[in-house]
Formats: C-alpha cells, structure tokens, sequence
C-alpha cells in the first residue's frame, strides 16, 4: 500500500522575537539594538513518518508539544521550515470547526462560505444543504446570525459541511470534544463510517481513550520531536506511564 | 544553471534591454517620459522571467476556489448594506449627493470655467475613489482574514482580489450614477462612449496589483494604513477629480505624468465628455500601468506570502 501522508525531515522553526515586531519604529529600534537576530524557536524537528493508506492515526503529547503544528504542516496552512512534505489525495481539516464563518452572517449564508472555502459551488451547496441542516439539527435557527449561536451550536454546523464529502484524508484537531454527548457520538459514527470507507484520519486528541478506540497507530511527540511511534497500545500505555 | 530563468544571470540583461526599449519608445511618445517607461516596462519583463514557476496548478487551484470568490463578494455587498434602508441603491445616491456638494461648493466659490462641471466631476471621482476604495479594501483584506488563514489553507491573494472585485461592483452601481447625469444634462455622446469600460478594467488591474503590494506591507508592517491614508488624500490633490488640469503650475507637470489616475480618468473622460478618442500617451501608458503594478503586485505577494502566517 502506498502512503497517504509521507514526512521526511519535516522542522518547523518560529522566529519569536522578530514575530512581535509590528511596527516600524520598534523595527527600526531593535535593527539598532541587534536584537532582530534570531531567537529561534523549533515547534517541530525532524519529523520523519509515513501513514498508510485507510489508516487512523492518532497524535498524542502535552499542552505546546507540535500537535497541532504537525497538522498545519500536513494541511498546508503552514510551509516547514526545513523536509519535505507529500500528501495524496484531498484533505478536509477540522482544525477548529466553523473557521471561515462569519459571525454576521446567517447560518445559511454561513453555509454557503464555507462550502465555498472547501471549493463547493452555489448549486452543489443547494443540494447538500438539506442534508446539512438534518444533521446538525439547526432547522429553525437557520436564518438567524451566527453570532447569536453557542459554541456547541457553531461546531455542529462546521462538522456538518466539513463531512459533507468523503475526503481522502481527514484531520481531526480535539474537535469531538465540543457539543452534546449525543452530537459527539453522532460525530463519531460519521467519522467511523468514512473510515470504513477507506478515508485516512489523523486525529488528535487528549481523550485516551478515544484515542484507544478509534486509532490503529500512534505518534507520541515531546517537546516537538517524535518519542515514540507505533501501535496504539504500546503507545498508550508508554504515554501514561511517562 | 539550475534554476534557470529566475536566476539573475539571465534576468538582469532582460530586464534591462526592456528597460532601454521602454525609455525610448517612451520619449518617442511624449518626450521627456523616458524614465518612467522604463522603468515600466522593466516591471513588466519581471515575471515573464519568473513564468516558468507558474505552472498550470495555478489555474487548477484558481478555478477550485473562484466559488468562495464569488461568495465572499456577496457576503460583503450583503453585510455592506445590511439593515440600511435604501440598501444598494446608496452606490448609485452617494456620489449624486457628494456631485451636489461639490458642485454648489466649486461652481460658486472657486469658479472653475468647466463645461459640465456635474459630470466632470462624477468621472474623476468614480475612478479614483474605486481605485483608493479597492486598495484600502485589499491592504487590510489579509491581516483580517488571519483566523481564517490560520486554520484553513486558501491561497491568500483569493482576499485582496475579493476586496478589489468588491470595490469594483460597487463601482459600476455608482457607474450608474454618472450615466443618469450625463443624460439629465444631456451630454451629447458619441460612438467613442462605447470605450467606457476599458478604464474600469486598467484601474481594476491596477487596484489589484497594488493592494497586493499593500496587503504584503501591512502584514509586516501595521504602520502602512496609517501611511496610505495620508498618502490617499496627496494623490487626490495630484488628480484633476475637482479642478481642472491646466490650472497646475508647469513644476507639477512632471508629477502629474507619473500619476496613473491622471490617465485612467483622462482617458475615461476623453471617451465619454469629450466625444473624442485619447491620444497616444494616454492610450499606451494605461494598460502599461495596470499591467506593470499587476506584475509588481502578483510578485511580491508570491515571494511573501508563506511568511503571512507568522505575522498575522
């Protein structure tokens, strides 16, 4: 089987003190104190992984440990600083889920945006939004602005039109952590049925025991480097023990 | 010589032989215009050297995203007008009563001997605010899309070019505005009124090409708002909007020729109040300009825009 996702190398590296720079004068004022040079900070090194083809894989390690830096990279949204990145196959990030709402806008506009965001047209929309509503259960708020909505209310409605499609790659950032136990399980289900239907799925998670349940293999990263990658049992069990 | 065509081994001849080749075609036009169209024409031969990196993937991502192209510029006209009364309709009266204002104040205070001062005044100020609305849209349009960008990946010219197709809407609502007055005044038209819309497309060009450079300033640095606003009102004072041309002292002259808006709204002027074609200056040096500050714009922001992410 060939790879879905292929790491070589991968680095990340953030430059922190020239990222607080936002203004000329403090420009000019730190180009003379020489204090522009570097502070380097590496949120990721040499990260080197394949994941197969159908493959759920789980990413596990404490608060600031390149989790979700991992998944940038992945996803495109960030370019590593140094190794290569391949990736085969379109990817849907639910990287955090209602991200190209906009809150003055009504559900149902909302949902056309962020169609659009994934690349879906206004007529493809029209015919999916039927279904969109049924799942996330939003009938009669769907003609209100978002910004009225609770957070819950906001991802059930971004997990709706993220999943709309069966993607070759799914990307699963600590989202199934948001709504009601009933929409989680909901959330569940429908991930599991793409897997089933051959998706790949990275996800992160500090629910071990989702982890557990739905994960094949498991990458345990520390302090933005790899400390262990395998099985998920091996992992789960090395992680909480240390 | 691996990296080919962008290395400077083979860009610095280019672009100096279009440089010269612009300087004299340049001072064959109109003399003394040398400088400016080589430098021009130089801006132009940048990303022919740079072509070969812009593969057909390009288009393919292109196409995928022009529907949320499309959907942000609704959402904007929506949010725009959202809850106004008049809605839409304040593209089309906001110039008209900005056209009456002007207008009481010029033609009783200062006395500019102009024919039709109504409709001279609405064709300057229909180009020149698209284009300083466009601009200032497409500076901000990517540090405000920074959660966005943060979390989905979008090419992220997609913003500043929703902010000028924006603009560039709204401009041909308020378009409509100069059609009613040039009828209510009964300005005689002719077939050369046809042309019209060429302008729209050279300012459209133009706004893009800059408000990527100004998108890519302000990510870096948040002081260029601040700058181009004051930078706005100059370049307004440096466009005949109000006054006409020949009322500048022969110093300015020089100035004026490097002002693209100058020819925008000259030619969109001559075509439509004049009944007569632009000359040959103006006729070169508008698409020279707009497609000069697209090559310019298009380049930088390509250069930048993986390092957007760390400052927005």
């Amino acid at each position: 089987m060939s790879a879905a996702v292929e790491l070589t190398g991968v680095g990340m590296h953030f430059n922190m003190s020239r990222e607080r720079v936002e203004h000329l004068k403090e420009y000019v004022i730190k180009l003379l104190r020489r204090e522009l040079l570097y502070e380097d900070f590496a949120a990721l090194q040499d990260i080197t992984l394949q994941i197969e083809k159908g493959d759920v894989f789980g990413i596990v390690g404490l608060n600031g440990s390149g989790k979700s830096t991992l998944l940038k990279v992945i996803s495109g949204i960030l370019r590593p600083t140094s190794g290569q990145v391949r990736v085969e196959g379109t990817i849907a990030p639910l990287i955090e889920l209602g991200a190209g709402f906009d809150m003055d806008l009504t559900a149902r506009e909302n949902i056309f945006l962020n169609g659009a965001v994934l690349g879906f047209s206004r007529a493809a929309m029209r015919e999916r939004l039927e279904e969109i509503v049924a799942f996330s259960e939003m009938q009669e708020f769907l003609d209100v602005p978002m910004k009225n909505f609770s957070s819950g209310m906001v991802a059930r409605v971004g997990f709706s039109i993220a999943t709309l499609t069966q993607p070759d790659i799914l990307i699963v950032d600590e989202i199934l952590s948001v709504g009601d136990f009933r929409f989680q399980e909901k959330c569940e289900q429908r991930i599991r049925r793409m897997m089933d239907g051959g998706t790949t799925v990275l996800l992160v998670s500090h629910a071990l025991d989702q982890i557990e349940r739905l994960c094949r293999h498991v990458l345990w990263l520390e302090k933005g480097r790899m400390r262990m990658l395998g099985e998920v049992k091996e992992v789960c069990r090395a992680y909480q023990g240390g | 010589m691996k990296k080919g065509r962008s290395s400077w081994g083979f860009k610095l001849p280019v672009l100096l032989l279009s440089a010269a080749l612009g300087g004299r075609l340049g001072n064959r036009v109109a003399a003394g215009s040398g400088a400016l169209w080589a430098l021009l024409f130089a801006l132009l031969a940048l990303p022919l050297c740079e072509m070969g990196q812009m593969r057909a993937v390009y288009w393919a991502a292109f196409r995928k995203y022009r529907h949320l192209l499309e959907e942000l510029v609704a959402r904007d006209i929506k949010l725009k007008f959202r809850r106004s009364v008049l809605g839409m309709l304040w593209s089309v009266l906001n110039p008209l009563l900005m056209m009456l204002v002007i207008t009481a104040v010029f033609q009783n205070l200062f006395r500019f001997d102009i024919e039709n001062f109504p409709v001279y005044y609405l064709t300057g100020s229909l180009l020149f605010n698209f284009v300083t609305e466009a601009t200032s849209g497409a500076m901000h349009a990517v540090v405000s899309s920074g959660p966005l960008i943060r979390k989905v990946y979008i090419p992220k010219y997609i913003f500043p070019l929703e902010k000028c197709l924006f603009a560039f809407v709204n401009m041909l609502f308020s378009a409509a505005a100069t059609a009613v007055m040039i009828a209510v005044l009964r300005v005689p038209l002719g077939p050369q009124a046809l042309l019209f819309w060429l302008p729209f497309v050279y300012a459209l060009l133009f706004s893009i090409g800059l408000g990527m450079i100004l998108a890519t300033l302000q990510v870096f640095f948040r002081d260029t708002a601040h700058l181009y606003g004051v930078f706005v009102t100059a370049w307004l004072y440096l466009t005949p909007v109000i006054y006409p041309v020949e009322i500048l002292p022969g110093w300015m002259l020089p100035v004026v020729r490097c002002n693209p808006l100058y020819y925008f709204v000259d030619f969109f002027r001559q075509v439509v109040l004049y009944r007569s074609l632009p000359g040959l200056e103006t006729s070169l040096i508008c698409p020279l300009f707009a497609l000069a500050a697209l090559a310019l714009g298009v380049l930088v922001f390509k250069k930048k825009q993986d390092r957007f992410i760390l400052f927005i």
